[in-house]
């Protein structure tokens, strides 16, 4: 059986997981996303917890997906819920990083004339100094989706959704021809949900960001 | 007049901003930053806070703002105690201009000006209207500049928008911090000239921090030059500060060339000015050496019939062009100025003009007459006997407070 005749025999099958594969990861990124930024902003003023953050943060990517998704499993079970948990924990390294690094960057004489025209901390948080580091927020956005579109694969390891059912499929069946047809479809199936995730978001960064600092 | 511990009186004699025995002291610093300073700023007036750098003139003027919190003193704005007042409130009520402008790149021109009336809670219309207002004011056409973003402009545009934006919520108080430090001479001078014709339609009080002394004087109503903790070494006008200095301090941060920086204070229509023989265009020749006879000047300004200056002539002109129109000898004129030139540029003028005169002319161009080196002499001369008197009458004045100086 050629990798074509495959596609074609299991192409529904191919779209489900995919879909899977998706939704997993547009939910983990959307957590990440949003604890991250708030962990951003809750420290870029600070030293010591700023450093903290991105240390904490930067340990969970250290620790090996397969170690970390088995380790879920006591507290969440199997499934979905302790993949997202991981992924979120995985993504967040990316988002603060960049969130800190852009906030940081914001040129001190903008915020300076904010406040001396009566802008209160919180406005000039979302009105001067949140839009102006988000290009290099959602930078970091995109890093962390092609982070977490890659790790999702492993999720499959304890029953997680998405394309990681081919690829494990495979594995348990080297030897046979159909193995590498399914590792290869799932493969291909990670490549272009990530790409996908990537023009997308490319194309949400542009409408999102002023022309002025384009 | 004035003293060292910085009251003073204009023409209203309200004062718009107080501050009273205000000090910054940093923890861990051996020296506050700002030590018991107090300053009255009388309304409608440009009073500069001018020092070597490190003196704590940016220090004191960001406290009145509260973008420094001062430790010690009372801030008085308009009779207002406002050293505990909501900061956010209070800086709605102030323009504040940086030397980095600090335009929101992200926002355009339109919406920057916006930001304090937004703030303030002002309705849509009113808003549009006032941006328009702004931008005129400003000379920038709202149709091409309102949805602009600051990259798209030059420095002197960012800076005009930086002061359209300061003036959008018409705060009585504007504090600017070297305004046009970032900005290249040329156009310094045209926006600092522009700025001036512009206080002179709106009389706002405002707070202007500069290093540059000549900046001061161009600029000032009233200097105070300070001193390290922003102690004041002399708060005055500028005329008094250039012809009475008040210590060794305030005569070595002048500098060498007081006479000549006082030029900037006069102007040209303010002058005595000379009378030159003067003869129009179709007067044949002995008209004219009837008319340099009847002077001690060797050289006769030839008007057009709307009394333009056409050319110089002179007697050994008339001599070698023998019958020839008075337009076709001679020298054209050079140098003209218009009477509200200040008399440094009339001097910069006659520097370089064939003989050493420069003509002045009506807003028509007519002739009116000549500033001369003699002119000059006698401006100087006049300002300095005056601001002596000044000084004098101020001394007598001031003689209990002169301890604190």
């Amino acid at each position: 059986m050629t990798f074509f005749e495959f596609l074609e025999r299991r192409y529904d099958d191919l779209i489900t997981v995919a879909l899977e594969h998706i939704v997993l990861v547009g939910i983990s990124l959307v957590l990440s996303t949003v604890i991250g930024v708030l962990l951003g902003i809750a420290t870029y003023r600070t030293d010591r917890p700023r450093e903290i953050v991105l240390a904490v943060t930067g340990s969970f990517l250290t620790i090996p997906s397969f170690a970390l998704f088995i380790l879920m499993i006591p507290i969440f079970g199997i499934g979905a819920p302790p993949v997202v948990v991981a992924l979120t924990m995985y993504g967040l390294l990316p988002i603060v990083r960049n969130t800190i690094t852009g906030l940081r960057e914001v040129d001190v004489a903008i915020v300076e004339s904010a406040q001396g025209m009566g802008m209160s901390r919180g406005q000039r948080l979302r009105a001067i100094e949140l839009p102006m580091a988000w290009p290099v927020i959602i930078t970091g956005v995109r890093v962390t989706t092609l982070i977490l579109v890659g790790i999702a694969t492993i999720g499959s390891l304890i029953d997680g959704p998405g394309l990681g059912e081919f690829i494990f499929d495979g594995l348990a069946r080297v030897g046979s021809p159909v193995a590498i047809n399914l590792v290869v479809a799932g493969m291909i199936g990670v490549i272009v949900v990530a790409i996908l995730f990537d023009a997308l978001l490319t194309v949400l960064g542009k409408l999102t960001t002023s022309r002025g600092i384009r | 007049m004035t003293n060292a511990t910085g009251t003073a009186q204009n023409a209203s004699g309200r004062t718009m901003i107080k501050l009273e025995g205000l000090g910054k002291q940093y923890p861990k610093e051996p020296k506050p930053a700002v030590d018991n300073l107090t300053l009255e700023i009388p309304e409608g007036e440009i009073v500069i806070l001018v020092g070597p750098s490190g003196c704590g003139k940016t220090t004191t003027m960001k406290m009145i703002n509260r973008i420094i919190e001062p430790t010690s003193g009372r801030i008085i704005l308009d009779g207002e105690d406002v050293t505990k007042a909501d900061p956010d409130q209070l800086r709605r009520k102030i323009g504040y201009v940086i030397q980095q402008i600090g335009l929101f790149p992200h926002m355009t021109i339109a919406e920057n000006i916006a930001t304090v009336p937004k703030l303030l809670g002002w309705d849509g219309k009113r808003i549009d209207a006032r941006i328009d207002e702004l931008l005129q004011t400003v000379s920038m056409a709202p149709e091409t500049y309102r949805n602009r973003y600051p990259k798209q402009l030059s420095g002197g545009q960012r800076q005009r928008v930086g002061v359209a934006r300061a003036l959008s919520g018409d705060p009585a108080v504007m504090l600017m911090d070297e305004p046009f430090g970032a900005i290249d001479p040329i156009t310094r001078d045209r926006l600092q000239n522009e700025f001036l014709r512009l206080q002179a339609q709106v009389r706002k009080t405002i707070v202007f921090v500069t290093h540059d002394i000549d900046e001061a004087i161009k600029m000032g109503d009233r200097i105070a030059i300070l001193q390290e903790g922003s102690r004041i070494a002399q708060y005055d006008t500028p005329e008094q500060i250039l012809t009475a200095p008040a210590d060794d301090f305030v005569a070595d941060f002048i500098g060498r060339g007081a006479s000549l920086k006082r030029l900037n204070l006069s102007r040209v229509r303010d002058t005595q000015l000379s009378q030159w023989p003067t003869v129009q265009l179709g007067d044949d020749h002995s008209t004219v050496l009837e008319a340099l006879r009847s002077s001690d000047k060797g050289f006769a300004l030839v008007l057009d019939e709307q009394r333009r200056p056409r050319r110089w002539v002179s007697a050994p002109d008339l001599q070698r062009g023998e019958g020839r129109a008075l337009d076709q000898i001679g020298l054209p004129p050079e140098a003209i100025v218009e009477p509200q030139a200040t008399l440094n540029d009339a001097l910069n003028e006659l520097i370089t003009a064939n003989y050493s005169v420069a003509i002045v002319v009506n807003a028509e161009g007519a002739y009116q007459g000549i500033v001369d080196i003699d002119s000059i002499n006698e401006a100087i001369r006049t300002m300095r006997t005056d601001a002596r008197a000044r000084a004098r009458v101020g001394l007598d004045v001031d003689e209990p407070e002169q301890v604190g100086r």
